[in-house]
């Protein structure tokens, strides 16, 4: 269709409708106005395409047999009937999810504090040290999480080897990695926030430390909510860090796991269930994180869109 | 490195500093800015230390290790982290492996960009549309689209690799849904794991385009509707309001989004080894990664990342510096 056709109203021209009333009648193509048919079969394709899939990845893992590709009827024994290989009987991929649990909580109890701290003594401190260092935070979101783990792999076995390969270089490393979102969210809604407050709050007499004990952390507490949201959801869905850095079986998270038996051909529907696990574990977060998001968020402006784009972090790439 | 003495560097908030008046506040007496200087510094120190030691210190022993040797007996490499006895024989080695005669790297780095440079476009073509989509004319029914949007974003990467490892496995529900249609044989199905380069572009492209719809829809959800109905109104026809409007409106979004997939696209070493495991689909991060693993080549790993590094950088400053803009803009 040329893009002259749709301009005017060329195609316009008068016609009775049924009722006798003269009704202006145009193309349906012509209409300016339409609803994008197009667009919107085009958007269902592609939410069909990524949704699709998944949803028969899960169905696979309730399938009674031992093949991911052909449905053998309805069963739990991947997750709990099996005695030997269902993810509640067997130690490997109990330990599996039990790791990315910890790594998970580990890594949010350190990083959200810390990148919270940095971020509000940053903000307030400008100098030449603090936005170098905020640029170097900056940096450590975007840097490709490959060279960075690489760095990670190499200063734990060489240079602080007293880490050793395991959990505690895998909370390090997923630390540094994550400590940005924090940091750079909380930075965020300082601005947002603006100063006024602080200085209200210092004007009636209060010290530095009560003012961001009961004026800032308050204002501040849906970011760090919808931080510690994110940071929870990225090391679960962690690979290549968590990857390069285990050392035996006991600190194997779930994605490496699935990833080391898919890919050494002992694939089987215990990994779509292992897969699932994941998948309602970053549901549950994301949901409770919109709730809570949306309560903290009580009474300012904005809407449930922009408290889902928020918690998906989508603010800030 | 040490935190600077509060002392030292020139107070930005006089009192009497020109430009800045009508915040008095700020020259309440009593209420020193040197005190409250260290207060700040005092709560950004512990992040400025994690960072130190634990991102910067280590991209220096990947130098270390880069620039210096091998341990002939073990095999381990040896850092080197004076730079007056940097040896450049791992650099040597890797050059070699990249340029010259016998250069079986070569080969895996034009793959390696065909592949993201494919998977990137794609991303980019399918995801527009439906970002676009859901932006400007979902109307009431915007929350739901955007949850069913960004659902992909919270599942985790290994599921959604086993989901099209279920669906492509020889007799999976592509080749059945072929075969159904004719298309194929059932006798001869298509053996679509076993290291075929579209399979790849297909696991990258589904892998990381949920980043970048994350991006396109923020991006394109702030443009003010009032400028593409002016457009309208001034008698431009949708397709050329589009051009005119809307895609020049949202190049920012498409440029960090792009960023955002290209980056770990191209550290990505997991999505061809599920969904192919051949070696002629291996890219730069499958020769990295098994440098890691191999007691020798350990050295020529460090260089290769800071290789990519070195290359990304670019790129990466890019982004800092229009993240860093549009931030500005927001407050």
């Amino acid at each position: 269709m040329s893009a002259t056709a749709m301009t005017g109203q060329a195609g316009a021209t008068a016609q009775p409708d049924a009722a006798g009333r003269t009704a202006r009648w145009r193309a349906p193509w012509r209409n300016p106005w339409r609803r994008p048919w197009l667009l919107e079969g085009f958007t269902w394709l592609y939410l069909i395409w990524s949704l699709v899939p998944i949803a028969i990845a899960v169905l696979f893992s309730f399938n009674n047999g031992k093949s991911q590709a052909t449905w053998q009827g309805f069963s739990l024994r991947w997750y709990f009937t099996d005695p030997v290989n269902s993810v509640l009987h067997s130690n490997v991929l109990q330990d599996a999810v039990l790791q990315t649990l910890r790594l998970s909580v580990y890594t949010t109890l350190i990083a959200v504090p810390l990148g919270v701290a940095f971020a509000l003594g940053i903000n307030r401190w400008r100098g030449v040290t603090s936005s170098s260092f905020n640029l170097v935070m900056i940096f450590s979101f975007v840097i490709p999480e490959l060279i960075f783990g690489v760095s990670m792999f190499f200063v734990f076995t060489v240079l602080f080897s007293f880490v050793h390969l395991g959990t505690l270089a895998q909370t390090l490393a997923l630390v540094s990695w994550n400590v940005s979102w924090p940091a750079i969210i909380v930075q965020a809604r300082l601005v947002t926030i603006g100063r006024q407050y602080e200085e209200a709050a210092a004007d009636l007499g209060a010290t530095q430390w009560q003012t961001i004990r009961r004026v800032l952390l308050p204002l501040l507490t849906p970011a760090i909510f919808a931080s510690a949201v994110l940071v929870f959801s990225t090391v679960v869905d962690d690979f290549v860090i968590v990857d390069l850095l285990y050392s035996n079986a006991s600190n194997t998270p779930m994605s490496v796991y699935i990833y080391s038996q898919q890919h050494g051909g002992n694939g089987g529907p215990a990994l779509n269930a292992l897969g699932t696990i994941m998948l309602l574990m970053s549901f549950v977060i994301a949901i409770l994180g919109y709730i809570g998001y949306r309560f903290m968020t009580r009474g300012e402006r904005g809407d449930a869109k922009e408290a889902l784009a928020t918690i998906a972090g989508a603010d800030y790439g | 490195m040490s935190i600077a003495p509060p002392q030292s560097p020139p107070p930005p908030t006089q009192p009497t500093a020109p430009g800045r008046p009508g915040r008095p506040g700020r020259s309440r007496p009593g209420r020193g800015t040197q005190q409250s200087r260290g207060f700040w510094i005092a709560l950004a120190a512990p992040g400025i230390l994690w960072l130190l030691l634990l991102f910067i210190v280590p991209f220096y022993a990947v130098l270390a290790i880069a620039m210096g040797q091998l341990n002939r007996l073990t095999e381990a490499p040896i850092a080197q982290y004076n730079p007056l006895h940097w040896s450049s024989s791992n650099v040597i080695n890797v050059w070699r492996d990249l340029f010259g005669a016998t250069a079986f790297a070569a080969p895996i780095a034009v793959r390696t960009l065909a592949y993201v440079v494919v998977a990137s476009l794609l991303c980019l073509v399918l995801g527009y549309p439906a970002a676009y989509f859901v932006a400007r004319f979902a109307g009431r029914r915007k929350a739901l689209f955007l949850v069913l949007l960004i659902a992909p974003f919270w599942i985790s990467y290994m599921m959604r690799m086993l989901a099209w490892i279920d669906l492509l496995q020889t007799d999976g529900y592509v080749n059945k849904t072929l075969s159904f249609l004719g298309l194929t044989s059932s006798s001869s199905p298509i053996d679509w794991l076993g290291g075929k380069p579209g399979t790849v572009v297909l696991g990258l492209v589904y892998g990381y385009i949920p980043y970048l719809i994350l991006v396109l829809y923020a991006g394109l959800d702030r443009i003010d509707p009032s400028l593409i109905e002016a457009g309208r109104d001034l008698g431009l026809g949708r397709i050329r309001t589009f051009v005119r409007v809307t895609l020049p409106l949202s190049r920012q979004p498409i440029l960090t989004g792009m960023l955002i997939t290209v980056l770990p696209m191209l550290g990505d070493y997991f999505t061809n080894q599920l969904l192919s495991g051949a070696p002629n689909t291996s890219m730069i991060g499958n020769l990295i990664e098994g440098q890691l693993g191999t007691p020798g080549l350990q050295g020529q790993g460090a260089v290769l990342s800071l290789f990519l590094l070195l290359i990304l950088v670019i790129p990466m400053i890019y982004y800092v510096i229009a993240t860093n803009r549009s931030s500005r803009e927001a407050s």
